[in-house]
């Protein structure tokens, strides 16, 4: 493998820890605050899963890397602006429905983007996408029922998953933009590849989201804004927070186990 | 949407061969949320291979004060227990 790919490969692994992490991290904030009993512990389950997602990212992440670091180095001591995850993962839960609406588009795009990943040249990531799949394939069928339910459900309900919608569209433009480090990984078209051509899921990923939130009573917007750069590490001000409280442990302790 | 207050019972099977046991309850909406709340609240660290859910109020139960009528004609019954029986050491687990 010559260096160049080398890094390549390492910045394409660490997005897509940084991605599961921090949507991880987000989702754990529902702990003890979830609507009723089962839900909270449906949405940990949910975190944990994530969680445990960015670890075997890191883990493959840190062993390209080479240098004796570990997916705790990774996870605790890089500062906000060399994470690189996707913008939309970092946003702040608000309210329930903001977060079931989030994890439904994430979830049929992580369908889609696992399916993919599952063929990669790389034996490693397509071995962890195989995995990943089974429990997302689960998340989707889960955030789906909710989005028809709450969708449908009171005037109050649709109207939240509303506005949900108007905010979070602006986000998931940048789930089809390919990073340097996805282009350089990418073949031909037609060709095995190590990295997922995000661009070649969008038209999928439309058709399925569209479909179901019209079965659920709710408004695809209009696409007249973006935000993107979450790759580059141009993040929002919430990422910053919610890294001070998951890595203040470690940054006053570090090392330390328990 | 209507307040979750239906209330379900659980039944795992643990593994495959035995019976599917009662585990707990839990409320959902719909029969279909019953279920993937079961797989997250009963079965996270692998305790099974099989979930039944039932409505609780779908469930017919003998009430404490029919104990008498039910149960304590069996008492003066011995003749009803096959301990009366030599068995025959090759029969285990009787």
């Amino acid at each position: 493998m010559t260096n160049s790919t080398n890094t390549a490969l390492f910045n394409y692994v660490l997005g897509l820890a940084d991605d599961a992490l921090i949507l991880g991290q987000r989702t754990s904030e529902w702990c003890s605050r979830g609507p009723f009993l089962e839900e909270d512990i449906a949405l940990s389950n949910l975190a944990l899963d994530y969680i445990g997602r960015a670890r075997m990212f890191y883990q493959y992440a840190a062993q390209i890397q080479g240098m004796g670091k570990t997916e705790d180095d990774l996870a605790y001591f890089r500062d906000e602006r060399e994470f690189t995850n996707l913008v939309i993962n970092e946003l702040p839960n608000f309210d329930f429905a903001f977060s079931i609406v989030r994890q439904y588009l994430l979830d049929v795009h992580a369908c889609l983007y696992l399916e993919q990943l599952s063929n990669s040249k790389d034996q490693r990531l397509s071995e962890i996408a195989a995995k990943a799949i089974k429990e997302t394939r689960y998340h989707l069928k889960r955030s789906e029922t909710w989005v028809l339910q709450l969708g449908q459900g009171t005037e109050e309900s649709a109207k939240r998953m509303q506005d949900a919608l108007d905010e979070l569209w602006g986000y998931t433009p940048e789930l089809f933009i390919s990073s340097e480090a996805e282009l350089a990984l990418s073949g031909e078209e037609g060709e095995a590849s190590i990295a997922v051509n995000r661009e070649s899921l969008r038209h999928l990923w439309l058709e399925r989201v569209t479909a179901h939130m019209l079965t659920s009573g709710l408004v695809i917007p209009e696409q007249n804004w973006q935000v993107v750069g979450g790759r580059n590490g141009d993040h929002s001000e919430h990422l910053g927070h919610l890294l001070s409280e998951m890595q203040i442990l470690q940054r006053s302790y570090p090392g330390l186990e328990w | 949407m209507k307040k979750n207050n239906d209330l379900y019972e659980v039944f795992l099977r643990s593994i495959r061969g035995v019976d599917h046991r009662h585990v707990g309850s839990l409320h959902a909406d719909t029969p279909e949320q019953a279920l993937t709340y079961a797989r997250d609240c009963y079965t996270r660290r692998s305790e099974g291979v099989s979930i039944w859910v039932v409505k609780s109020c779908d469930i017919t139960a003998s009430q404490e004060q029919d104990a008498e009528s039910f149960y304590d004609p069996m008492d003066d019954k011995p003749y009803r227990h096959a301990s009366y029986y030599v068995l025959p050491d090759e029969v285990d687990n009787m």
